[in-house]
């Protein structure tokens, strides 16, 4: 590895944690080595969020400033980041699996001529290669891929599967601002709503609360976001909560919604279907409240609660909230 | 207005999964194939554009023979014609060669619009859409939950997915858009519709009529091996009354889970 570059976002005025779970990873990749890591970050006025990356091992930090990258566009991004990748050549270029991510490692690798491997759980180099684990099947299978082509090599990193921990010794990033010249952005934002201000985002969160058919309408999901409040945790929901309605879609957790990876997964009236096994099996520890003995999940969960979801989860709630007093 | 929907048949996700003795792909025998969910709001939404203005929807798939039956579906549910990439060549296409061969295929058509699902739910690799978009030259938006058509039909509006929120997004057409959960409800094909589909034109274009060298057939990502996900075993149930199952919950996810 000559060098790694990572893509860091901000979010609300901060980089995300993922981000430097990433700078970790590709701390980790560079000792086998002594590569540099580089880390890209684009936006408008972010001087202040390049020093924390050192503490994650990043040897360099790329600002790369315009107020054209004040806020996301395919377009603007995959210009700047494109561009600055060239020049820099690493041999691997990483991000976190978001939703940014998706949107913008595809188009940046095609751009560049390279391959993606997304989403993945592990990576390595392995004789020049970049190399990961990604989930396939939905979860039921995994796949161990690398990057053939030429290089720079592209990989997401699911947020969660790897600590955002100190590098030792830690070190101090050479910051480098970076001054793109952009041709215009192609689209046009006309509106943001904001749906969840503070909230935790579902694929990112280390604790998640999450309903199914067994919560039985809408209003009831308030025991659900109590229980959560006491536990810094998202609340997510199964296929069957969605389409009755009871959820957004951007809660629903499973195969034909969201990649979740916390430490823990409470499931309460979740029956566990494959597909949303699919969305949560790797979470570290499950938890299943179900009053159907029978309820596959308790096949999957590593505890469970036979009983009515509307008695043991206001007594969790309790429970927890005196646990964590202490 | 000239619509093309870029699809991808995939195993059903109800489907058990085994993998093949070589470690390399699954067992593909007797496993049941559909069109993959999120290409199935791709089509729906071309097809509710198409009765509002007019047009034609075509509906492009790679894949080795049993493709055509996807093709077919979307056909039934209204899509006008299909083409088939097929070829052996194309038997090893990642991702990367897939949006390239979408894109040799498509740069020499008339579109106006081109939808794909956000991701397949095999590869999950949401590679091929914005790498098409890039191919083409044209502006893209991904996880779509609303489109809507400007008046003079030269752009679109459409929501998207954002963290934390959506966006409303204007893009000029030509443009790329990737559809996800919440776009619409798709339509299950008629019996007249099914009937219809049967005559309809599935054009299959392989390696030579594309004028593909072996070169642009080459992967970027390679699979080395592919191995079951490791089996989640059924932990503890909590036994006693809910308060008394509760509290020891509680100690098991502090000491024992070390989760809290």
């Amino acid at each position: 590895m000559s060098g790694v570059m990572v893509i860091a976002e901000v979010k609300e005025g901060r980089v995300k944690k993922s981000s430097f779970e990433v700078t970790a990873a590709a701390r980790g990749l560079c000792d086998q080595s002594g590569a540099e890591v580089g880390v890209a970050l684009a936006g408008n006025e972010i001087e202040g969020l390049a020093e924390a990356f050192g503490t994650y091992g990043a040897d360099k930090v790329y600002l790369v400033q315009d107020s054209e990258l004040e806020r996301y566009s395919t377009d603007g991004f995959t210009e700047a980041l494109a561009k600055l990748i060239e020049e820099k050549a690493p041999d691997a270029v990483l991000a976190a699996n978001s939703i940014l991510a998706r949107d913008l490692l595809p188009r940046l690798a095609a751009r560049l001529g390279s391959g993606l491997m997304t989403d993945c759980i592990e990576i390595a180099v392995e004789d020049g290669h970049l190399t990961g684990f990604c989930p396939v099947y939905g979860g039921k299978a995994r796949a161990k891929c690398r990057c053939i082509g030429e290089k720079p090599h592209f990989a997401t990193i699911r947020p969660n599967v790897i600590a955002a921990e100190a590098s030792d010794p830690p070190r101090k990033a050479a910051v480098e601002t970076v001054a793109p010249a952009l041709e215009a952005v192609r689209t046009k934002v006309l509106d943001e709503i904001r749906e969840m201000g503070g909230k935790v985002e579902l694929t990112e969160a280390s604790v998640i609360v999450s309903g199914g058919r067994g919560v039985k309408k809408a209003e009831n999901f308030k025991i659900l976001e109590e229980l959560a409040a006491v536990l810094g945790a998202a609340v997510g929901a199964s296929r069957v909560a969605v389409d009755s309605g009871w959820r957004p879609h951007t809660d629903q957790v499973g195969q034909t919604g969201k990649v979740v990876n916390p430490k823990l997964y409470i499931a309460c009236g979740i029956s566990g279907s494959v597909q949303h096994l699919a969305g949560m099996g790797t979470s570290r520890t499950i938890v299943a409240i179900n009053n159907d003995p029978e309820a596959p999940i308790f096949e999957k969960a590593d505890y469970g609660i036979v009983g009515d979801l509307f008695t043991v989860v206001p007594l969790l709630t309790e429970e927890l909230k005196k646990a964590l007093d202490n | 207005m000239n619509i093309i929907v870029c699809m991808k048949q995939v195993p059903d996700t109800a489907a058990r999964i085994k993998i093949k003795s070589d470690g390399k792909g699954i067992e593909t025998s007797g496993l049941s194939y559909v069109v993959n969910p999120y290409d199935e709001y791709a089509v729906e939404e071309a097809l509710r554009l198409k009765e509002k203005v007019g047009g034609e929807v075509v509906v492009i798939s790679l894949g080795p023979d049993r493709t055509t039956e996807a093709i077919r579906t979307c056909l039934a549910m209204g899509a006008d014609r299909g083409i088939h990439l097929k070829d052996p060549a194309f038997e090893e296409a990642d991702p990367f060669v897939t949006a390239q061969l979408l894109a040799r295929v498509i740069s020499g058509m008339e579109y106006d619009l081109i939808l794909c699902g956000k991701q397949a739910v095999d590869d999950n690799a949401c590679f091929v859409g914005p790498a098409l978009a890039e191919y083409l030259g044209i502006p893209q938006a991904t996880v779509i939950t609303k489109l809507a058509l400007a008046e003079d039909a030269k752009s679109v509006t459409v929501e998207r997915e954002v963290e934390g929120g959506r966006e409303v997004l204007h893009l000029p057409l030509p443009a790329l858009v990737t559809a996800q959960k919440g776009l619409n409800e798709p339509r299950y094909a008629s019996l007249p519709g099914i009937m219809k589909a049967k005559k309809k034109e599935i054009k299959a274009v392989d390696a030579a009529a594309l004028g593909v060298s072996a070169d642009a057939l080459k992967q970027k990502v390679e699979t080395v091996t592919l191995s079951p996900a490791p089996e989640r075993t059924a932990g503890k149930i909590v036994p006693g009354e809910p308060a008394q199952a509760v509290k020891e919950l509680v100690r098991l996810l502090k000491e024992e889970a070390k989760a809290l």
